[in-house]
């Protein structure tokens, strides 16, 4: 096959590397180090003679027969979507997300546990004035299971959900188009899953396979609430220098806190010097002028719901400024992560594990995050 | 998994084992544990495997301990058993002998009583790739297509296309492709029916060069019976298997339209999948089934729109790049139906490069009455982007937009806007798109040159920008009034000007004002002709002596070559043509969609450089792989023929063969063929021995006998029939020399022709073109391609002369059309070639 399809090459590739963190709890350097001959048996079970066997962690358990080698999680910065649940957040056990799906816990006896997690990407563009020009929302449920005997589970959606944007596309293949109070353009489902009852009640049931697989990605242009609200305004003050003005207003309940929130604000190319003013009584602020790239950088651990928060700098130019420096600068750009905080409003109602026994009652994790893909305002 | 050489900072940390003594010190340890019976010997053995595997995959050729690999291979302990095998198969090959010592335990493990241990054997068995040892594979092969394990016939399935390469008379011999078809039409296990398919379609493909029932094989695969089957099992196949029945799938061709409609309502679901590769793989089938039904096509495009920007949206940047490159595809070949759907192509911050890059040129596609603000808005807005490169690259499709004519007006203030800027980059692009709308539109030149006037050259420091000044100062030079003073000063800075580009546009616009301005241009123009005699730069040079002796021989011819006047262009030429575009899209979801090129100019070696034929291009099947053996067949196969010919036939043949004086009509004997200077060498004996019957039988009709008498009489005029060209029936060229001759000779004649529809649905098998071809004494040399793209390869000589004719044949199977490339030897003669080839093309398929 010299003219193959580059998608497959890249799922393929990307789920062998999903297959390898299964076992091995985390992928990196040192991991694979430790497990080579382990990671050696699983690509000759998943590949042979270059056509993809079998990619599936549970499938594959019966053909591996090396252990796995666990190195020491919290020695090492953890890769991945599964980095942010490793910050912030207490509810969620530190090392839950850098098990191995095969390997014994050191008392000798596995947890039984499961992980939803629902992860939005949001992609917002405000304007000079503030309006939203475009906003979207990337999401992804994903689902880690370390649950023995394969159990049924459901999987409950809002009731209200809504498939399809109404009027814009011909095809209509979910009744329930607009109306609800949220309202996806569309979704596509992991094949373990059954959509039978979907179309009545949201429910999503599925008997999921050992280790971590997307359960729904689903994308949402529908109008949100921002989290955050950008101001930022840049003045001349004087013949070779001008003031700007950051502004960050926390736009969600109290009992939210964002972390690792950074701003970036290029600046024009003249620039030579830039000097800071943070709010009084700032905690866990930095700010940093790049030289390199004429960037304004200001980093802030966390921002509490509700909060707000100010910079000011002074910039002093190399040479006299012709004419609009809003067009040498900017647009601003937002980084951020939000525990517990989902834009979408798409909620997982409930999670119901088809019982084995009276007993029988695993850990449960439902964990929402938000972060930032591309939330940018413009001057 | 091939060993990777160690980087120097690695192999020196003490985990990295190197150098010799470290192998040998692995032998002795071996050796000690082979016989050991203690009770921790496995773990001491697994101890040693590892440090052996790992040296040998840090780069460390540990080859030496094979024997002692083997000794400790007795054992029961499965991982031992799996290190052992990996060694083995890394380092057979290379080992022949030694690998004999494995095949006792391998063979004895493929009769192990664990399905696993047997599946492992088997395959570690199949991958030995030693030629000697293929004997020992048929057996435990066969055993293993029936194996009551699936695991185990997976790995027997997969294991027969691995012997086909090693020896492809073996896998034949042994009947293994029948057995493979047999168990693909009914085995319980998916993965087991999807190895057979890989396998199958891989042995037959290649078979296929050499016979007609491979090919027939092949289009059994592609029937109705057994595409049906494998859809209506897709969904117990793996997501990976799903791909390939699917693309099996894109392949056939449906007899009637209920037959599209099941198809589609069967696989509706897969377009929700979470894997792209399913979504673009079931969006091929979609698009290939309805291409005859505009509007169930258009419905289809409607339909994927959404899955495709999910995907986008969802995993890593190089997964959503290649689905955006097939969206890309879709936008440039249907624009209007994505024109509402504009914001989803818009850029985001955290967009790499590459995709910003696509996206730009899609919404330039898509621009239309109702978007065209909003687009250039945004556009606009990222042409003071950071990334440069980005930056440029939405002035020019702001530029490209305005081309197209929608909201003109404000584009063009919006472009002089971007002048204001006084960024460097975004003026010199500014410059080249005003003088590109200048030349579409002409009436807005005032506008234009009003602001365009304001601009110093001096801050354009890019050749492109400054050349597209220069162009609009001479062009418009009776509307800028500095126009003679602002060339004047550039004219003065001859010297330090770099770019012989910026050069030569001054001379044309210095010559240009003089026409308009005279009085005031007068003296820089003999500034500039001085300046540009003196110049070192060839064309530069050229010009301005053109210019001099056109003004020294009548300045009203020169005012009519260098100020003609101009036709607005309408269209600007597009960069590529609408033939390729549809190649790619024939090849949806592959590598050329993201290539942006047809799949024959990255994998034909031809167009890779060298032009040379070698095992591992599976899909350029060579005609000529072992030149000795197919040209002795045909000689046999032709003097069969011969005997069987009619006498009409034979009278042609006849007739050609006492044309050709002396040179032969006959290939050299097989062992003779590689040089061809052979061609001219042969012998008459050796002709006469080759053709005995063929006088004797002519010689019952007149015509012939009339020339054989003719023969000794050197002043026998051939039959004049101007155009029509008779071709040497078994003309002899080797695939060096073609090549050599493709290299040196120049393109005769390009051409398009279409072919039967007949034609077109047998060339399934392009074994058969070839041989129809042959029987019009054009020769294939090389042929590759996969539907609906076939290329060939041919060749033929002139009846009576030593002149080649070659011909490139691109074959498209959905359009019936093929394209020719005929170089010549003789090119005056290439259009009867040509018309002949033409004519043996068209009746393919209808005999």
């Amino acid at each position: 096959m010299v003219n193959i399809s580059p998608s497959l090459l890249l799922e393929l590739l990307q789920r062998i590397a999903r297959v390898t963190k299964d076992y091995l709890g985390v992928l990196n350097e040192d991991s694979l180090r430790k497990n080579f001959i382990l990671v050696y048996e699983l690509l000759d079970e998943v590949i042979d003679f270059g056509y993809p066997q079998t990619t599936s962690t549970e499938a594959l358990k019966s053909y591996i027969f090396n252990e796995p080698i666990m190195v020491d999680a919290g020695r090492m910065p953890p890769l991945g979507p599964a980095a942010m649940f490793m910050q912030g957040s207490k509810r969620m056990p530190g090392t839950a997300v850098t098990k191995s799906v095969v390997a014994n816990e050191p008392g000798g006896k596995k947890r039984e546990e499961i992980f939803v997690d629902i992860i939005e990407k949001i992609s917002v563009t405000f304007s000079s004035s503030g309006y939203i020009l475009t906003s979207e929302i990337d999401g992804t449920i994903q689902m880690k299971s370390y649950l023995s005997g394969n159990p049924e589970i459901r999987l409950a959606l809002n009731e209200d959900l809504g498939i399809g944007r109404s009027g814009s596309s011909t095809h209509d293949y979910r009744s329930s188009s607009g109306g609800g109070s949220v309202v996806l353009d569309d979704c596509n489902f992991h094949e373990s899953v059954q959509l039978d009852s979907f179309d009545i009640d949201r429910t999503l049931h599925l008997i999921p396979p050992d280790g971590e697989f997307p359960v729904m990605n689903y994308r949402m242009t529908q109008e949100f609430k921002p989290p955050f609200r950008v101001t930022a305004l840049i003045e001349e003050a004087g013949p070779s220098r001008a003031e700007v003005l950051l502004k960050i207003r926390a736009d969600f309940s109290a009992n939210v806190t964002a972390n690792t929130i950074t701003v970036q604000m290029p600046v024009p190319s003249y620039t030579m010097r830039a000097s800071f003013e943070l709010e009084a009584g700032a905690v866990g602020q930095t700010t940093d002028f790049k030289e390199g790239s004429r960037r304004l950088e200001w980093n802030l651990k966390k921002i509490v719901g509700g909060s707000e928060h100010t910079l000011r700098a002074k910039l002093t130019f190399s040479q006299e400024s012709h004419g609009n420096l809003t067009k040498e600068a900017g647009p601003v750009n937002m980084n951020f992560t939000i525990p517990m905080y989902n834009a979408s409003k798409l909620q997982v109602r409930y999670l119901q594990i088809s019982k084995k026994s009276k007993t029988y009652n695993p850990y449960r994790w439902v964990r929402y995050v938000t972060q930032a893909n591309s939330y940018v305002a413009r001057l | 998994m091939a060993p990777t050489a160690p980087s120097p900072a690695k192999s020196a940390s003490p985990s990295q084992p190197s150098g010799k003594s470290e192998v040998s010190d692995l032998k002795q340890q071996l050796r000690q544990l082979a016989g050991s019976r203690a009770p921790d010997a496995d773990d001491q053995r697994r101890d040693v495997f590892k440090r052996v595997i790992s040296c040998m995959t840090a780069g460390i050729d540990v080859s030496a301990a094979f024997g002692e690999m083997v000794l400790c291979s007795a054992t029961s302990d499965v991982v031992l058993k799996k290190m052992c095998y990996l060694y083995v198969g890394v380092h057979a090959r290379a080992h022949p002998d030694l690998a004999l010592l494995t095949i006792n335990f391998l063979q004895r493990d493929c009769r192990d009583q664990d399905p696993t241990i047997r599946g492992l054997a088997l395959r570690s068995l199949c991958s030995l790739r030693v030629p000697n040892l293929v004997e020992y594979l048929v057996a435990p092969l066969t055993t293993g297509l029936k194996d009551p394990s699936a695991y185990v016939r997976m790995v027997a399935s997969v294991g027969a296309a691995k012997l086909y390469h090693i020896s492809t008379t073996t896998c034949l011999d042994a009947d293994l492709p029948a057995a493979l078809k047999a168990l693909m039409l009914s085995d319980s296990d998916a993965q087991v029916v999807a190895n057979c398919l890989h396998s199958l379609l891989e042995i037959w493909t290649l078979e296929a060069a050499n016979s007609e029932a491979a090919a027939r094989e092949i289009e059994t695969l592609y029937s109705k019976p057994v595409v049906f089957y494998l859809l209506n099992r897709i969904k117990e196949f793996s997501e990976w298997a799903q791909c390939h029945v699917l693309e099996l799938a894109s392949k056939f061709l449906p007899s009637d339209n209920n037959e599209i409609f099941d198809i589609m309502n069967l696989l509706e679901d897969r377009l929700q999948h979470a894997n792209g590769a399913v979504v673009l793989a079931t969006i091929k089938v979609f698009l290939h089934l309805t291409m005859s039904m505009t509007d169930v096509h258009q419905q289809v495009y409607e339909r994927i729109k959404a899955p495709l920007l999910t995907l986008v949206g969802a995993g890593s940047p190089e997964q959503s790049y290649s689905v955006l490159c097939h969206l890309h595809l879709l936008v440039m070949r249907a624009p209007m139906l994505f024109s509402s759907d504009y914001k989803s192509f818009y850029c985001q911050f955290s967009d790499p490069s590459y995709v910003k890059k696509l996206k730009l040129e899609m919404l330039t596609a898509i621009a239309n009455e109702s978007n065209t603000y909003e687009i250039v808005t945004e556009l606009c807005e990222y042409a003071g982007n950071v990334d440069v490169p980005i930056a440029r690259e939405s002035i020019r499709a702001v530029g490209k937009i305005a081309l197209q004519q929608y909201d003109v007006n404000a584009i063009v203030d919006r472009l002089l806007q971007f002048l204001e800027m006084d960024k460097d980059y975004v003026t010199a692009e500014t410059l080249v798109l005003v003088k590109d709308l200048l030349r579409k539109y002409p009436q807005w030149s005032h506008d234009c040159i009003a602001v365009v006037g304001n601009i110093s050259s001096q801050n354009i420091q890019e050749p492109k920008g400054k050349a597209a000044l220069i162009w609009m100062l001479g062009e418009y030079s009776q509307d800028m009034h500095d126009a003679p003073y602002i060339l004047e000063s550039l004219v003065d800075n001859w010297d330090e000007e770099q770019s012989p580009e910026v050069r030569l546009h001054l001379l044309t616009a210095v010559m240009k004002c003089f026409f308009k301005r005279p009085p005031e241009t007068q003296k820089a123009l003999g500034a500039t002709l001085a300046a540009g005699l003196a110049d070192t730069h060839q064309d530069v040079h050229d010009r301005a002596l053109f210019y001099y002796r056109l003004l020294q021989h009548d300045p009203a011819v020169a005012e009519r070559v260098v100020n003609p006047p101009k036709q607005a262009v309408s269209v600007f030429a597009d960069t590529q043509s609408s033939e390729i575009k549809d190649r790619i899209f024939d090849e949806f979801n592959s590598l050329s969609v993201v290539y942006q090129k047809p799949s024959y100019m990255f994998t034909d070696k031809e167009h890779r450089g060298t032009f040379e034929y070698s095992e591992d291009l599976t899909n350029l099947t060579v005609g000529v792989e072992a030149p000795e053996t197919v040209i002795s067949a045909q000689r046999y196969q032709e003097n069969d023929n011969d005997l069987l010919l009619s006498t009409s036939d034979k009278e042609d043949n006849v007739t050609r063969a006492s044309n050709g004086s002396s040179t032969s009509t006959y290939n050299a004997p097989p062992d003779l063929t590689g040089p061809s200077s052979l061609l001219s060498s042969q012998t008459p004996t050796e002709t006469a021995l080759i053709n005995p019957g063929g006088p004797t039988y002519s010689a019952q009709t007149n015509f012939s006998l009339d020339d054989l008498l003719g023969l000794g009489v050197p002043d026998t005029p051939a039959p004049p029939s101007p155009p029509a060209l008779t071709l040497n029936s078994k003309p002899v060229l080797d695939p060096g020399t073609f090549q050599k001759k493709w290299g040196q000779l120049a393109l005769s004649l390009s051409q398009e022709c279409s072919l039967s529809p007949q034609g077109a649905a047998s060339l399934m098998n392009p074994q058969s073109l070839i041989r129809h071809m042959q029987s019009n004494y054009i020769q294939c040399i090389a042929s590759g391609g996969q539907p609906p793209n076939y290329k060939f390869f041919f060749y033929g000589q002139k009846d009576g002369a030593t002149a080649f004719y070659l011909v490139e044949c691109i074959v498209n199977t959905a359009s019936a059309k093929a394209q020719l490339k005929i170089k010549a030897d003789d090119g005056t003669t290439a259009q009867s070639f040509s018309t002949l080839f033409q004519s043996a093309l068209s009746k393919f398929g209808l005999s």
